[in-house]
């Protein structure tokens, strides 16, 4: 367990308030995301490399952008545990960590397409806008 | 250690069906908490008459506390929501007296918290140790 | 002045390791009333009984006071000395110095010091002892049984056969509940309805037990031996006693178009009608909802046809009061309502259904006389998607399901998967399962054994999406050990709803004062020594209604809800606990607060005569309590302004007293 990271764990525990424990492993999250096809590692991954403390790989992962932040996994987890809510505080620490931000809110307008899901633009809004 | 480290008086009243059966359960699984808590058996938290509490006061305890079901578990269906408004009366009163409302409490402890209770006794002693003796209620006349 | 003997038990080390033992013995005898104490290796021991009874005759005690263990342990086995040494056992107190002294402190001095103070404490109890005699009350020898279903079945036949009286009340028109629908049963695959109906059957023919169908529980009164029950018979308007259970006028019913619940609404029903053929009581009913005449006065078809003239149009609800000595509740559940699961879409499509749904499809007395057709198109159908936990576990969503583990769902689910595959070998089964739970007598080979002779595909995941397209069942799921995503074109879904208790229980546990959990499952006495009586005496629990469970361990909870019953209706007479409350009438002045305070209603006034001091008589109200209802909590005693309210056993004198001793 070498990529073990706990303070990073804890601060992203406290950003989302997500219990990964609580987590059954019934994997209705993976079922249910749109995106899963995209990603490297999917939603059940997310959660149980959150429990073991796993972030470094998350934050490396090309993973946390493809998460369309539509919440279809927050919605339908029987356990309330909200595996969109810990990808958003991966990426959250992403940019925290790297003390910038990649754009301005000014230049999110130009890359706004159709077929984007309202929620994540609301999201990006929320996330590039401070 | 001190040989006169203070010695709280600590009276706890338990309800037969919950917390005396947790109190035996803290036993079971040999949880300390303190011996200055004494532990008299009553049917249901309900059968404990406000006389009650303030005799021991009179009589020199520097703290007593309550336990029973939990809300909604009382063996007798009801018991422990009497106690609760009653005592909440009892301790407000007994705070404008001078008895601080640190020194009266009412816990639930049901009876698979043993630990719970262990807990419980630790941590109503040292606040009342906190406070020192309970002068106010006290009747000297009692007194040996 | 009492003379008390005190006896102090060492408890091997347990209590001696702690406590200075001979000290404490010591240390009794300056009390005031103490006569004599000692101390020895095991008081509950035979020699240790002894012991005390030699002690009681030698000395003339008339109180005892044992230091020893939790009186939640041993105080009935002292009481029984007492009494075998010619003591009231009521004079009996312990000084609990094992569980609540020397398993708690470490040091011996203090331990030492902490006994000493609670045996002073039993000591001032005990010199205020006053001897006890338990009040006692009849049985009446017959029990009532809530509920029709296999649990209920089972009772009544085994309360019948040890020669009591049973009525089982049910709220449907016939007996057999969920396990008449089924068809057939894990894991040894018999028939439901082969093994259940001469069950019901017997129930008919036997003369102990009287079948109120299509009736349901009104009222409870009265307390364990002697419960009067209100029982409301809805009206049927057909008279059950004329009735042949021919059939002639369900045929000719002409309201056809009536969703036929038996079926789970997959077919209809007529307005009048028998709910399956192998019903008891064999009788019809007409639903007053449907039928012409009796919403608009025109038909009366039935009437023409009904050759024996049972047909009573005019029936009204009926109400019947009974007394048992005993009540066994057996409400049993329901599959909970898949309409709040979207993502599964059991709204949008027909071919979405519930495993009980698959039941009725697969019955040879069901809606498709047991050939195997999508609700749809009536097509058989060639992949078949299992989903499995549909509102079990689920913490989060506690609008829509449940908490806990419904247990019987992986092996109906196995049993579907595998009686589908040995039908038609043709059909792809897919089962999507978070645990496959199979603990139990052959139920884990039965699992196996659908995985490896019948070839299901289990599949470790969820489905998180179904959308209806085209006639196809688009099923999106995960499988977490392959780590894929699947996408499955599916026939038929069919999802393992989870189960909840009838909702009939709540206001049923209302009415027997009987308590329940967050999830309307009846609460047992104790969840390990006594699960099949409720907290309440004389109130036992049957089936699911006290938690989920499969038809065996349905079939021996019944059982032994059975043979408890049977147990309380051999007595003939009930000793109560005499440790109850007591109105002091000098000094009660009928206020009433005790009575609105008592939650057993054991309370009551009455007005009583008094002679005055100037030899005139007054009549005033005063408080009476029924020893035999009351429990014995003493709310009253502390609601009573006069302080005439006292509680025998635990008087107000004798906690002062203990309250004095420790706090001296």
């Amino acid at each position: 367990m070498s990529q073990k990271n706990d303070r990073a764990k804890e601060q992203i525990l406290k950003m989302s308030g997500v219990n990964p424990l609580k987590c059954m492993r019934c994997g209705k999250c993976s079922g249910t995301c749109p995106s899963y096809d995209e990603m490297e590692y999917h939603p059940h991954q997310f959660v149980y490399m959150v429990e073991t403390g796993e972030i470094d790989k998350l934050m490396q992962s090309p993973s946390i952008y493809k998460c369309l932040s539509c919440f279809a996994c927050v919605d339908r987890c029987p356990r309330g545990v909200e595996p969109a809510k810990l990808v958003e505080a991966v990426r959250l620490t992403v940019i925290r960590q790297k003390g910038m931000n990649h754009m301005t809110a000014d230049s999110i307008p130009a890359l706004l397409d159709d077929d984007l899901p309202q929620q994540a633009i609301v999201s990006a809004m929320r996330k590039y806008s401070k | 250690m001190q040989v006169n480290e203070y010695k709280p008086l600590i009276v706890a009243f338990c309800c037969n069906w919950c917390s005396y059966a947790g109190a035996d359960l803290a036993g079971n699984n040999r949880l300390n908490y303190p011996a200055d808590v004494k532990i008299i058996r009553v049917p249901c938290s309900c059968r404990v008459n406000p006389m009650f509490i303030l005799r021991a006061f009179q009589r020199g305890a520097d703290g007593v506390i309550l336990c029973g079901c939990h809300p909604g578990d009382c063996h007798y269906t009801s018991g422990n929501y009497y106690t609760r408004r009653r005592m909440a009366l009892l301790f407000s009163m007994l705070d404008y007296l001078g008895i601080e409302k640190e020194r009266t409490r009412v816990e639930w402890v049901s009876a698979a918290e043993g630990a719970k209770f262990a807990a419980t006794m630790n941590d109503f002693v040292e606040t009342v140790a906190a406070l020192g003796e309970n002068k106010r209620l006290e009747d000297l006349r009692c007194k040996k | 002045m009492k003379r008390i003997g005190v006896f102090v038990c060492h408890c091997g080390t347990n209590i001696a390791g702690t406590v200075d033992v001979k000290a404490v013995a010591e240390a009794m005898k300056h009390e005031p009333g103490v006569v004599f104490s000692t101390d020895y290796q095991y008081m509950c021991s035979q020699a240790g009984q002894e012991m005390i009874k030699a002690a009681v005759k030698e000395h003339r005690l008339d109180g005892i006071v044992v230091c020893s263990c939790s009186p939640r342990m041993h105080e009935a086995t002292f009481r029984k000395t007492a009494a075998a040494a010619g003591l009231n056992s009521y004079m009996v107190e312990i000084a609990n110095i094992r569980e609540q002294c020397s398993w708690v402190h470490k040091e011996m001095p203090i331990g030492t010091e902490k006994a000493i103070i609670l045996a002073k404490a039993a000591v001032a109890k005990v010199s205020l002892n006053a001897p006890l005699t338990p009040g006692e009350s009849p049985v009446t020898k017959r029990a009532l049984v809530i509920g029709g279903g296999i649990a209920g079945i089972q009772t009544a036949l085994d309360i019948a056969d040890a020669g009591f009286p049973v009525d089982i009340v049910e709220t449907k028109p016939t007996i057999g509940g969920k396990m008449a629908q089924l068809d057939k049963t894990f894991p040894t695959l018999d028939c439901a309805a082969c093994i259940l109906t001469p069950k019901m059957v017997d129930v008919a023919q036997n003369e102990k037990i009287r079948i109120f169908s299509y009736s349901e529980v009104t009222d409870v009164k009265g307390f364990v031996g002697n419960f009067d029950v209100t029982i409301k018979r809805k009206a049927r308007y057909v008279n059950e006693t004329l009735c042949t259970g021919c059939g002639a006028c369900t045929e000719k019913c002409p309201m056809k178009k009536v969703p036929n619940e038996f079926n789970l609404g997959m077919d209809n029903r007529h307005a009048v009608y028998i709910p399956f053929a192998q019903a008891v009581p064999k009788v019809a009913t007409i639903d007053p909802n449907h039928c012409l005449m009796l919403k608009s006065g025109k038909c009366g078809l039935c009437s023409k046809v009904c050759g024996a003239g049972a047909i009573d149009y005019k029936a009204k609800d009926e109400f019947l009061e009974e007394r048992y000595g005993a009540i066994v509740v057996a409400t049993g559940f329901n599959p909970i309502s898949m309409e709040k699961f979207d993502e599964f879409a059991y709204a949008q499509s027909k071919d979405v259904i519930t495993s009980l749904e698959l039941e009725r499809l697969m019955n040879a007395a069901g809606p498709t006389g047991g050939t195997l057709l999508r609700p749809s198109d009536h097509q058989h159908p060639h992949t078949i998607v299992f989903v499995q936990c549909v509102g079990s576990r689920c913490e989060a969503c506690a609008e829509k399901g449940k908490e806990y583990c419904s247990k019987i769902c992986c092996m109906y689910t196995a049993k579907h998967a595998m009686l589908i595959r040995d039908k038609y070998p043709d059909t792809d089964v897919y089962v999507f399962y978070i645990d496959v739970r199979t603990p139990g007598k052959n139920f884990d080979e039965f699992y196996r054994r659908a995985v490896e002779e019948y070839g299901v595909h289990y599949i470790k995941g969820m489905v998180g999406k179904v959308t209806p397209e085209n006639g196809v069942l688009k099923v999106q799921g995960s499988d977490l050990i392959d780590n894929r995503q699947l996408h499955i074109d599916a026939d038929l879904v069919v999802l393992a709803a989870a189960i909840e208790p009838d909702k009939s229980a709540r206001p049923l546990a209302t009415m027997l004062t009987a308590s329940m959990d967050t999830n309307d499952f009846f609460t047992e006495a104790h969840p390990k020594l006594r699960p099949v009586e409720s907290p309440t005496a004389g109130v036992f629990l049957s089936g699911t209604c006290q938690g989920p469970k499969d038809i065996p361990e349905t079939v021996s909870q019944a059982g032994a809800a059975a043979s408890k019953v049977i147990g309380l209706l051999c007595k003939d007479k009930l000793l109560g606990n005499p440790c109850v409350a007591h109105s002091d009438e000098m000094m009660c002045n009928g206020c009433s607060t005790c009575e609105k305070v008592c939650p057993y209603g054991a309370i009551t006034y009455e007005d009583k005569e008094f002679r005055m001091p100037d030899r005139t008589t007054k009549v005033r109200r005063v408080a009476k309590v029924n020893e035999a209802v009351c429990q014995g909590c003493g709310a009253c005693t502390v609601a009573c302004m006069s302080g005439a309210m006292d509680l025998k056993g635990f008087m107000n004198k004798q906690i002062m007293a203990e309250v004095d001793a420790i706090c001296k």
